[in-house]
């Protein structure tokens, strides 16, 4: 009986603490996101439950509670039930790689908790797979939705991400040629120096991944797949009350996960540059917590950055969509690899 | 009809300086204050126009005396056929009838303003009431006595008092 629960009771406060900040940035996103439309469209959006309408996600929630939760007779009912689960679960698992903080030192405890739930050596192979999982739950809910609408919703879901998961492979092979790792806290600890992000070193790249990030999580202007002028609700138009909800709440944490991958690979992730440790005599714990916070601002920025883009592009012809995928992200997401190889290569003594 | 189209300019193929020109016209409006326009009704009061058309209303003589004389013009021309009177007459006086009954159904009235248009003793208006709320069908066909209530005293114009 020399079993050590301590690393097990760790890794489960750390994946409770993680999935509650999760779904608490989703509930917080609703609010952003409809808050942020509004006064981009010079409204006020809501603003009735609680101070600035805070509470409001909390009041969408009961609603979903309460709603009818309709089991259409046409359906295939096994997949259709299982798809919401399907997509949330694939949403949830991807960031489980993510190094959201250094490590945390406690004394009831001899080795330090590494902020990240699973720092796996293969973290962003299993970071994509699980990305590309998610789109399983979009194309089986819109194919045991037994309806045309739902089905073509799917199949644009498919062929969306397939074609958007090779620049998205791209985009992160670019940044895995520089740091020559592919452990996702090896790269945050490359870029600790601010000159050192990324972003400098391979700014294409930078855009390829975004792009192709908006296309994964079908945010738009990529949300092809739930096109309500033209395919009444996609993927999810036979789904309600708690179902549809995991769909929502799928799409908004995927959508958490592709900035946080984007921070992580592109923008330095949760590291602080040294000097400004110095600076304000960061140690320890406080350390954690302070990079911790550099992690959700940045995280914060690239999340509004997505409700701004919403709300302020049209979306795509399928077609559009398609050249844009194949016959310039990929391209682009070439050279950059090729640039980066030969940085690598070169290793320029100015940078 | 052949539409020409403009050639489009290097940024504009390129795609994104425009799409950071759209980021930019956004930002501007959520910065800009003028998203406080919207008017937050059960708080602020609506601002109704002069002549706005709310619920009607009959109105009494400066002594507090109906103007209304029975004369069913209203009755008449109401297109829904929201007013029904029951008149009746004053024994001891000879001046004109009076209604016994006078029943608004709020249930019917589209608000057009026929009655007021109709009546030639001006006793019925249409207020600025533009809320009228009612928990059942019985309350909504409002009787003389509310309405007398709700059209309040406007003692010019017509007087029928007074050729007493």
């Amino acid at each position: 009986m020399d079993f050590d629960f301590m690393p097990l009771i760790v890794a489960v406060v750390k994946v409770s603490v993680v999935v509650g900040a999760l779904f608490g940035g989703v509930s917080i996103m609703t609010w952003v996101e409809r808050r942020g439309s509004a006064i981009m469209q010079l409204r006020r959006g809501p603003n009735r439950v609680g101070p600035f309408g805070l509470f409001q996600p909390i009041a969408d929630g009961l609603k979903f509670f309460f709603k009818e939760d309709i089991l259409p007779p046409f359906v295939h009912k096994p997949t259709f039930i299982m798809a919401p689960a399907i997509a949330l679960v694939c949403a949830m698992l991807a960031f489980a790689v993510i190094p959201f903080g250094g490590s945390l030192n406690f004394e009831f405890f001899d080795e330090a908790i590494p902020l990240v739930i699973a720092d796996v050596d293969g973290g962003v192979l299993l970071l994509m797979a699980a990305a590309g999982m998610g789109v399983y739950g979009i194309m089986l809910a819109g194919w045991s939705s037994n309806n045309k609408f739902s089905q073509l919703g799917g199949l644009r879901a498919a062929s969306q991400v397939i074609s958007y998961e090779l620049a998205l492979g791209l985009g992160v092979i670019s940044v895995l040629v520089l740091a020559g790792s592919m452990r996702l806290v090896e790269i945050v600890q490359m870029q600790e120096q601010f000159l050192h992000w990324n972003i400098f070193r391979a700014p294409l790249g930078f855009l390829v991944l975004m792009v192709a990030g908006f296309a994964e999580t079908n945010r738009l202007p990529f949300d092809l797949p739930e096109a309500e002028s033209e395919l009444v609700g996609g993927y999810h138009t036979e789904y309600s009350s708690m179902k549809f909800s995991m769909f929502f709440m799928a799409e908004y944490i995927a959508m958490i996960t592709s900035s946080a991958l984007l921070v992580t690979l592109y923008l330095g992730g949760y590291s602080i540059p040294p000097r400004v440790v110095e600076l304000f005599g960061l140690q320890g714990n406080l350390l954690a917590f302070a990079q911790m916070g550099v992690f959700v601002a940045k995280l914060a920025c690239f999340l509004w950055f997505f409700v701004w883009i919403r709300w302020s592009l049209p979306r795509f012809r399928f077609d559009q969509l398609m050249q844009i995928g194949w016959k310039s992200l990929i391209p682009l997401g070439f050279l950059q690899v090729i640039a980066s190889a030969l940085f690598v290569i070169l290793k320029p003594e100015w940078f | 009809m052949k539409v020409t189209r403009k050639e489009l300019t290097l940024p504009e193929r390129l795609y994104l300086p425009e799409i950071a020109r759209g980021l930019a016209t956004t930002i501007k409006h959520a910065v800009s204050p003028s998203h406080n326009v919207t008017q937050q009704y059960p708080e602020e009061a609506s601002q109704l126009h002069p002549g706005y058309r709310g619920v009607p209303a009959l109105v009494e003589d400066a002594e507090g005396r109906i103007k209304c004389v029975a004369c069913q013009l209203c009755e008449f021309v109401c297109p829904p056929e929201a007013i029904k009177i029951v008149p009746a007459e004053y024994p001891d006086s000879n001046v004109e009838k009076y209604p016994l009954r006078f029943d608004l159904n709020m249930l019917r009235c589209i608000y057009c303003g026929m009655c007021e248009e109709a009546c030639p003793e001006e006793a019925i208006f249409l207020t600025d009431v533009a809320t009228f709320v009612v928990a059942s069908r019985e309350e909504a066909i409002l009787p003389k006595e509310k309405l007398l209530e709700l059209g309040g005293t406007r003692a010019e114009g017509v007087a029928k008092w007074a050729s007493k």
